[in-house]
């Protein structure tokens, strides 16, 4: 190829990833034009402190849905993330041979497990022995998809903590425990909570494991909203899938109104 | 086989003698062990619930391809056929935007560019995929019934995989989804991975009067190879297992079709549509079996993503999402 070529390749090539990149990122732009579009019209101050109304009736909001996802999300954390943080500083400190090899290994596998998978474990070991949807099992299930992403944030950031941090420590003759938990532990903290955020990000978008463990079904039986209280098991990805709007399912079945607000 | 030959070993570190050393290290380690013990439990669990459906169906489970939870007979065929075309067809579209879109992020866009589009790559991966599906349902699906697929039919309607009434929700635009979801993970790993080749490779290629396409084709590419397609796994292991935005879009029936118009199932969304709703004993096993292949076939997929993407970064050096 002549010199003149291989720079018009070059060039060429060039665009043509700047093109692929615009390409990855223009879905997003239409999205959030979609839902602005679309969604901003029906936010005002009702959508967040009401309760859905039947289908069909206008008004109401989504005032359930939203304090459902905030409590799923307190308690997901609540289980998952001392696991996740002490993990993640296992993973950066210890010097056992095999343990952190295969705990890494399989934080990442788990990372990639769907989350649906993750649901129907949480089903088969939290709600089928107690019988009954519960805030508790959609909180277990989020708090297994949390972990493998503090664990790995974590221990990358513990990493990062300069030697001479410890060394120093350790020259004053503090014990090791001492020096992980307050020399550490804090100077690494603000990324840790860095990953804490997204983990929580990623779980506080998550529907499909709450199907069947949380069980939260957006239909408005007059029987639910009629409570004084709001039924808390109920987040709001779950109340955008379309299969769960209540023109499929019949109406307050016996065994549907008890497990809504089971927690 | 190996001979065993026991070696003292010299201890590295000395021995804990402080009782709050032992505590931490054992705190430590129980919270690594529950990691483990999460995963095998998942195993044992899940087989444990599936059982009935294994003991009635055997292998038939995914040799057969009716599903009547009426007649209580159940194959996984359509299910399986569903999830791998639809994750084929976004690898498709994805694999070559999300390798091109790294290249030019990682080796040939000015450095200023280069933190603002990371980071919207970054926030795509972000937006929940229940958001995708409504894009999907509102947006996508009346733009491939009206415009796309009329024109693909016209034009390519002698393959098999462009016949059929548009219908708009279907396979075509479960892939277009997947893609779209899949991208940025394909983007943000093969990013790393090409950032983590080392400098010299480049010094070399350019040194030798190479263009900086032909250096990343020839030093950069090649070098992180093994990494790229760890990277490409992990995109695959994302759209096998993406629930909600295939469920809204793909249109839910249980059928092996050859056209991409037409509407399919994937081992995700009857899981997520059925399970609910499973009235007997050996459906909700039926259901919950479709989850355990579903998990295999995840787990095998990411663990040979992990193991390549790690072979050239090394493990520590993590691979964020």
């Amino acid at each position: 190829m002549t010199p003149r070529a291989r720079r018009g390749v070059n060039v060429l090539m060039s665009w043509l990833a700047a093109l692929a990149a615009g390409l990855v990122v223009l879905p997003l732009l239409m999205i959030f034009a979609f839902l602005l579009w679309q969604g901003a019209s029906a936010v005002n101050l009702d959508f967040f402190t009401h309760l859905p109304k039947p289908v069909g009736e206008v008004g109401g909001g989504m005032a359930n849905a939203i304090v459902g996802t905030l409590m799923l999300l307190a308690l997901a954390a609540v289980l998952g993330l001392p696991v996740g943080i002490l993990g993640g500083l296992y993973l950066a400190e210890s010097r056992d041979r095999r343990l952190p090899w295969l705990a890494r290994f399989l934080a990442d596998v788990l990372n990639g497990v769907p989350s649906i998978v993750i649901g129907i474990f949480a089903y088969s070991v939290i709600v089928l022995p107690m019988r009954r949807f519960s805030a508790l099992a959609g909180a277990f299930a989020l708090a297994v998809i949390m972990l493998p992403i503090v664990v790995r944030t974590s221990e990358e950031l513990v990493r990062l903590v300069p030697a001479s941090l410890r060394e120093a420590a350790l020259a004053l003759g503090i014990p090791q425990w001492k020096v992980l938990l307050r020399v550490v532990l804090p100077t690494a903290r603000a990324g840790i909570i860095t990953g804490v955020m997204v983990a929580i990000a990623r779980v506080a978008g998550e529907t499909a494991p709450l199907l069947f463990t949380a069980f939260g079904t957006a239909s408005g039986t007059r029987g639910s909203i009629s409570r004084s209280r709001p039924c808390r098991c109920r987040s709001s990805p779950t109340q955008s899938h379309p299969m769960t709007t209540g023109t499929v399912r019949p109406g307050p079945g016996p065994s549907c109104s008890s497990a809504w607000c089971s927690w | 086989m190996a001979v065993v030959v026991a070696v003292p070993r010299v201890e590295a570190q000395a021995a804990p003698r402080n009782l709050g050393d032992q505590v931490l290290r054992l705190v430590l380690r129980a919270a690594a062990l529950t990691l483990v013990l999460l995963v095998l439990a998942m195993v044992v669990s899940m087989v444990r619930a599936s059982w009935p459906a294994m003991r009635a169906f055997g292998w038939r489970f995914l040799a057969t391809s009716t599903w009547d939870p009426v007649a209580e007979q159940f194959g996984a065929i359509p299910f399986v056929y569903g999830t791998l075309l639809s994750s084929l067809l976004a690898l498709l579209i994805a694999v070559p935007l999300g390798i091109g879109a790294a290249i030019y992020l990682a080796e040939l866009a000015p450095a200023w560019i280069r933190p603002p589009i990371a980071f919207l790559v970054e926030l795509v991966a972000a937006v929940p995929s229940v958001i995708y599906g409504l894009w999907g349902i509102f947006v996508l699906a009346p733009l491939l019934r009206v415009w796309v697929q009329p024109a693909l039919g016209k034009t390519l309607g002698f393959l098999p995989l462009f016949q059929g009434p548009p219908y708009g929700v279907g396979m075509l635009a479960a892939g277009i989804i997947l893609a779209i979801m899949v991208v940025p993970y394909i983007t943000a790993v093969s990013r790393e991975v090409l950032l983590a080749v080392p400098t010299s490779q480049r010094e070399a290629a350019l040194a030798l009067g190479a263009t900086r396409w032909e250096t990343t084709r020839i030093a950069v590419l090649r070098y992180g190879r093994s990494g790229l397609v760890g990277a490409i796994l992990l995109g695959l292991g994302r759209a096998l297992g993406e629930t909600m935005a295939v469920t809204m879009v793909i249109g839910n029936r249980p059928e092996v079709a050859v056209s991409l118009f037409a509407p399919g199932y994937t081992m995700a969304s009857v899981v997520a549509n059925e399970f609910a709703e499973a009235t007997s004993d050996l459906y909700l096993a039926a259901l919950i079996e479709i989850g355990l292949l579903l998990f295999v076939v995840t787990v095998i997929v990411n663990a040979l993503a992990r193991l390549l993407v790690w072979s050239v970064g090394g493990p520590v050096k993590a691979v964020r999402e």
